[in-house]
């Protein structure tokens, strides 16, 4: 196992790099450059100016040459200083990071916890109906868009003190109670997406699972039905389960920067998104390039989990 | 085969009934619209929908006809997605299948790209390349259609490193057939219905992402309608007029739900697998 991390935790070298190109070399591609940008279109620099200002930003040296250097400092921590506020990137990204990630964890939380007995409900077929109606509502989670969604919540409860935030936002350490209260909606608005994958993984797998010769058997033995499909059917089925929700969580991060711009709450996405808008370019790529590390560890994270839990993988592992 | 089994699939046939209502919105809309779509009447703003004043769908801040924008909206939702699914189901198609037929080296190189672009969260990457290359409608296809190139990449070459092994496959080179004659003309035509259902669930996602871009300010600008920029400018005044956000997002979900039930029919068609769990 030690050895199968190792090999995978380098496998993400060359991953990361090429995330870090794309990242670097993407912002080259804006019209004009970012310095550009930074000067607006009021200012007039003579063509001896214009080189005196790229030597003090350090853009006088070829691309590549850039690109090494930047990545050294990124590596040190250095994200560089955002156009608009001349403030240090790395720690504005951090300060918000917390909130984006806490809802993130809570919608997978909501997710599992829905998707997974609906799931169960829906495979074992006691009542035809519940499982047509559970399969309604997994196509229409899949189907409505996040921020419709959110937006309806905040129409439908905007009643309910509290619970929808709306720019009085209070963290987690000061008010825990009521930081959870005012996350419910958001996460649930980001979660319902992936309960409906979830939930409809859960049942085919469960199905697949039902089939197997061991359940006839458990049941044969004459074990209670909640037993056979707790114990000896879902524990079977629950595999896939775990990868697919592991590998949507970046998704759930993607999700989170349209979900704090309807709820104005602010966290990383939102801080993305005035990035966007401001052209404030050394901050969109810290942004970008963080959120896409943590989406690559957290697959690993999963694979590892999967690995571990499934011994079978390892084995296939050594055969190749 | 697989058009006879369609015909009894009800999840696929409903789909493809949605779907088939839009397009004829889109056919009337060429021709005919309740109302100008761009047209402002300050006599009229934020009127609840109602049959008498002929706005059935209600007016926006401006006055303007819902119902119209809606229709209106309806091609351009359904352009992009198309054009972004295609652009990224033809590189990344071209992509997996060279690199699955070819192996080695290729594969390698050819996949760890597939992998870097897979890094990005979907939403993370399009509003990313949005803010960079600026909110044209192209670059909205663009971007989506970036985002399902590692996708398509993974699903064609999987199928082909099944089938490269068989017969047909040996047979056609002892024939004295070149690498590009068996790959386009022996082996793609085989992985065609797997492309298409993967085709049709991305569809699906193209739709929510346009609308998301748009949704945010990235996608289609106003005053041109879009799905997505009807709701962002809704969201002013949803509190006072929720209509202005309810039919925009149904508009969205309706279709969303349309490819979703076309894809899932499809799947059901042509994974045996799943068919004998029924």
């Amino acid at each position: 196992m030690g050895r199968y991390i190792v090999r995978r935790l380098l496998s993400l070298i060359p991953v990361l790099l090429g995330v870090s190109i794309i990242v670097f070399f993407l912002v080259r591609l804006i019209p004009g450059s970012a310095l550009q940008m930074y000067l607006g279109t009021q200012v007039e620099t003579t063509p001896e100016q214009m080189e005196e200002l790229k030597r003090i930003f350090g853009e006088d040296k070829p691309v590549p040459v850039l690109y090494v250097e930047w990545l050294g400092r990124v590596v040190k921590g250095d994200f560089g200083y955002s156009l608009r506020t001349s403030r240090e990137v790395l720690p504005d990204i951090l300060a918000r990071l917390p909130l984006s990630i806490e809802i993130t964890i809570f919608a997978l939380i909501l997710a599992l916890v829905i998707g997974i007995p609906m799931g169960v409900l829906s495979a074992i077929k006691q009542h035809p109906i519940t499982d047509v109606l559970i399969r309604i509502a997994g196509l229409l989670g899949l189907s409505l868009p996040q921020f419709w969604l959110a937006s309806l919540m905040v129409i439908a409860f905007s009643n309910l003190r509290g619970w929808i935030p709306m720019g009085n936002y209070v963290s987690f350490f000061s008010a825990p109670l009521q930081n959870l209260k005012m996350l419910f909606f958001p996460s649930l608005a980001i979660g319902i997406g992936l309960a409906a994958v979830i939930m409809r993984y859960t049942r085919n797998s469960m199905l697949e699972v039902m089939q197997m010769d061991y359940i006839r058997t458990a049941k044969a033995k004459g074990l209670k039905k909640r037993v056979v499909i707790i114990r000896h059917a879902l524990r079977n089925a629950i595999l896939p389960v775990i990868t697919v929700a592991g590998f949507n969580t970046g998704y759930l991060l993607g999700g989170a920067i349209v979900i704090e711009e309807v709820f104005a709450l602010p966290g990383m996405g939102r801080l993305a998104l005035y990035a966007i808008y401001q052209r404030d370019y050394p901050l969109i790529q810290g942004i970008v390039l963080l959120i896409a590390a943590m989406f690559v560890l957290v697959n690993l994270a999963t694979d590892l989990i999967y690995a571990s839990v499934d011994p079978r993988i390892r084995l296939d592992e050594k055969a190749r | 085969m697989v058009g006879a089994r369609l015909k009894k699939n009800i999840i696929a046939l409903t789909g493809l009934g949605i779907i088939a209502f839009y397009v004829a919105v889109i056919v009337v809309s060429l021709f005919w619209l309740p109302f100008d779509p761009v047209a402002m009447d300050t006599s009229h703003l934020l009127e609840p929908p109602a049959i008498a004043t002929g706005h059935l769908f209600g007016t926006d801040e401006f006055g303007r006809d819902i119902l119209s924008r809606i229709m209106q909206g309806c091609s351009v939702s359904l352009i992009i997605s198309i054009s972004a699914t295609l652009m990224g189901a033809v590189i990344g198609t071209l992509m997996g299948i060279w690199a699955g037929f070819l192996g080695g080296k290729w594969d390698q190189w050819i996949m760890r790209v597939a992998d870097i672009l897979f890094s990005f969260p979907s939403l993370l990457l399009a509003i990313f390349i949005m803010g960079i290359l600026g909110e044209k409608t192209y670059n909205v296809i663009f971007a989506i259609g970036i985002v399902y190139i590692p996708q398509f990449a993974r699903v064609s070459r999987g199928a082909i490193l099944t089938l490269k092994g068989n017969e047909f496959v040996r047979a056609a080179f002892s024939n004295g057939a070149g690498k590009s004659y068996v790959l386009f003309k022996h082996l793609l035509p085989n992985i065609m219905m797997p492309l298409i259902v993967q085709i049709s669930l991305s569809l699906s996602v193209a739709i929510l992402l346009e609308s998301a871009l748009s949704f945010l300010g990235l996608g289609i600008q106003p005053p041109y309608p879009s799905w997505g920029n009807m709701l962002s400018s809704a969201r002013k005044f949803m509190m006072l007029a929720p209509w202005t956000a309810i039919y925009p997002g149904l508009a969205i979900s309706f279709l969303v739900l349309g490819f979703n039930l076309l894809g899932d029919g499809l799947r059901d068609i042509l994974d045996p697998r799943l068919r004998n769990v029924k």
